[in-house]
């Protein structure tokens, strides 16, 4: 549909990859709106471009409407009119202004990346389509199954309501692509930092695409994506991800229970109604005990995701948030879940390299990013663009949590402005508590022991051990509790 | 045949009120409410720590001469109150008894929700789910 000159090609998918880091599958609203800014056009020109692009009318930018975005940039800035006629003309490659080289751009737009980190789950997916049909198959972008998440309440302003949509999107469920966002954006901003994130990110995308498809990894088929991207009550990995890890910051040992009223508090950060709370809690609460297993606390996390994203509570517990379903579904990540633990401190950069020369572990990246992110973003919640955060996959609030258990991250990335696209949530503004410390206080010794930590040969020996709740093996041992950084 | 079906806290008002079908149901709450009195006099006379399962069951409350009222009190005084039709008479004792325990038990997992403060009225669709269930079952 789109026919790019090579140089075209490479140019349009680094910034889209930059704007979308993956595993998203698509560009998230904050860093696609800087992006916009930065080509210096007049806001209307970027308006009428996101609407003739065609991410307006699906509520994303996934490749497909990025790409022809870019066009039209270029086509706006060398005079043509934004039509979808302009960009088959022959368009020099769009200029953006204030973007320096890619690395310090990465470093410089933690927006980006917060905006980008929702799209992940449906991101995800497309990318995943796109990268497999190949530019010609815009088969997302035809016929997005609009999720209740792409027809939110709009943001303040149209341009502004697009990042939120893109980010909720389609492909993947909606579900899982809100609650991936605030996650995975954390984990797109960190990949996007330095060359080894630069690595990740490139080195990532196939791979990335396979274990965010879905738990039961085996499927990995396109038609398979399609019922996975359905299935909203599917928790990603990334999602899984985080969702352990805000466990664990509540609960350090991953196989101890998480107390009834311990759980009341954390999830009444959400600012969901009381009732819906209850009616969540008693979904999840599939053993009646008062207290949250790990797969309970993700079944009931997710939900709570899920209802923030706009979804109705079911009736009854979706099989796939079943505590056996997700124990089981968890078995192969464990490794991954393991190295999550590891990965959810800060890790040095060289430890991040080494982490993202494991291709397979693309989550296990993503987590200590996405701690980073989270800490970053808490920063930039001020300056974020507040994108309407209808689409906030992961309240911002449990963000916070998150950064307490990350630890300190390199200050590299600290020191990026990020701007949380979903800065705007409700939710994060009950949620917050408290902004993270500008810098962090100088990493304990115990993060570089962690990361001495990362021993697979260790990570695998616990995963033969017995998991009480199945979910992870018993969280390696090297992994004390985390010191309250930010608390 | 109506079947009302109600929970009342300690301090008897009101947690939880279902009637199938539901025609006539204020004349059912009118005769649920009163038969608390009977269940006050008999956790009165039966003394305290009524910890053992059979003295919670308190059995028929009083006949009238449409429908029978029977009774069960937790051991935090939450008492249940369930008004069969009197034709209903297929309906053994140990078959309420059995119902009043699988009340008590949806009870406890709802006492088990963090979110349920004690004396709220109950809202649980699991609650409704399996009371609905043991309604349609006797009627």
């Amino acid at each position: 549909l789109l026919p790019l000159s090579e140089t075209e090609q490479q140019r349009y998918s680094e910034l889209f990859s930059r704007c979308c880091p993956p595993p998203e599958a698509a560009a998230g609203g904050s860093s696609v709106g800087e992006l916009f800014r930065a080509s210096q056009l007049p806001p209307d020109t970027l308006h009428q471009i996101t609407e003739v692009c065609g991410a307006k009318r699906v509520g994303y930018f996934g490749p497909a409407q990025f790409y022809i975005a870019l066009k039209l940039i270029a086509a706006a800035q060398s005079g043509f009119p934004v039509r979808i006629e302009s960009i088959k003309n022959e368009l020099p490659l769009p200029r953006f202004m204030a973007l320096k080289n890619d690395t310090e751009v990465r470093y410089g737009t933690p927006a980006e990346f917060h905006g980008v980190k929702f799209q992940v789950p449906h991101a995800t997916l497309e990318k995943n389509s796109y990268k497999r049909t190949d530019e010609g198959d815009k088969q997302e972008p035809k016929s997005p199954p609009m999720s209740p998440i792409c027809s939110p309440p709009a943001s303040p302003s149209t341009y502004q309501r697009i990042p939120l949509s893109y980010g909720y999107g389609k492909a993947r469920s909606g579900l899982e692509q809100q609650h991936g966002a605030p996650y995975e954006v954390r984990h797109s901003t960190h990949q996007q930092d330095g060359p080894s994130s630069g690595n990740y990110g490139a080195k990532s995308a196939p791979t990335c695409s396979t274990p965010n498809r879905s738990l039961s990894v085996e499927r990995e088929q396109q038609d398979s994506s399609t019922q996975y991207s359905d299935d909203p009550w599917r928790i990603t990995e990334e999602q899984r991800d985080y969702y352990i890890n805000q466990f664990r910051s509540l609960q350090p040992d991953l196989n101890a229970f998480i107390s009834g009223s311990v759980a009341k508090n954390f999830f009444t950060k959400s600012k969901l109604p009381i009732p819906e709370l209850s009616h969540i809690w008693e979904l999840s609460d599939v053993d009646c005990d008062g207290a949250l297993t790990l797969a309970e606390f993700c079944a009931a996390f997710h939900l709570v995701v899920a209802r923030k994203n706009g979804y109705q509570l079911p009736e009854t517990l979706p099989e796939t948030l079943l505590p056996e379903y997700l124990q089981a579904a968890c078995l192969k990540p464990i490794h991954d879940c393991a190295l999550f633990d590891s990965y959810s401190e800060p890790l040095p950069s060289s430890q991040q390299t080494r982490d993202f020369s494991r291709t397979e572990k693309s989550s296990a990246e993503e987590v200590p990013e996405n701690s980073a992110l989270l800490q970053d973003g808490k920063k930039d919640d001020k300056q974020a663009l507040k994108v309407s955060t209808t689409l906030k996959s992961i309240p911002k609030e449990f963000q916070h949590l998150t950064v307490k258990a990350a630890a300190q991250e390199p200050n590299a990335l600290r020191a990026r402005p990020r701007s949380r696209s979903y800065s705007s949530t409700s939710i994060e503004d009950a949620m917050k508590k408290g902004e993270e410390p500008p810098t962090p206080p100088p990493r304990p010794q115990k993060s570089h022991s962690r990361a001495s930590s990362l021993d697979l040969n260790k990570i695998f020996q616990q995963n033969t051990q017995a998991v009480r709740s199945g979910w992870l093996p018993p969280p390696p041992p090297a992994l004390p509790p985390r010191p309250s950084v930010s608390q | 045949t109506s079947h009302p079906c109600d929970l009342f806290c300690p301090q008897n008002y009101p947690l939880y009120i279902r009637s199938v079908p539901t025609e006539n149901e204020l004349k059912f709450h009118y005769t649920v409410h009163t038969s608390l009195d009977v269940v006050d006099e008999k956790i009165s006379a039966m003394g305290k720590a009524l910890v053992d399962q059979r003295e919670l069951y308190l059995g028929l409350l009083y006949p009238t001469e449409d429908y029978k009222v029977y009774g069960y009190v937790t051991n935090s005084k939450v008492k249940f109150v369930m008004v069969v039709d009197s034709s209903n008479t297929a309906l053994r004792d140990n078959e309420i008894r059995s119902m009043f325990r699988k009340l008590h038990n949806s009870y406890t997992d709802i006492m088990c929700n963090p979110f349920y403060n004690p004396g709220d009225r109950i809202h649980s669709r699991a609650f409704d789910t399996m009371v609905n269930s043991m309604m349609m079952q006797v009627c």
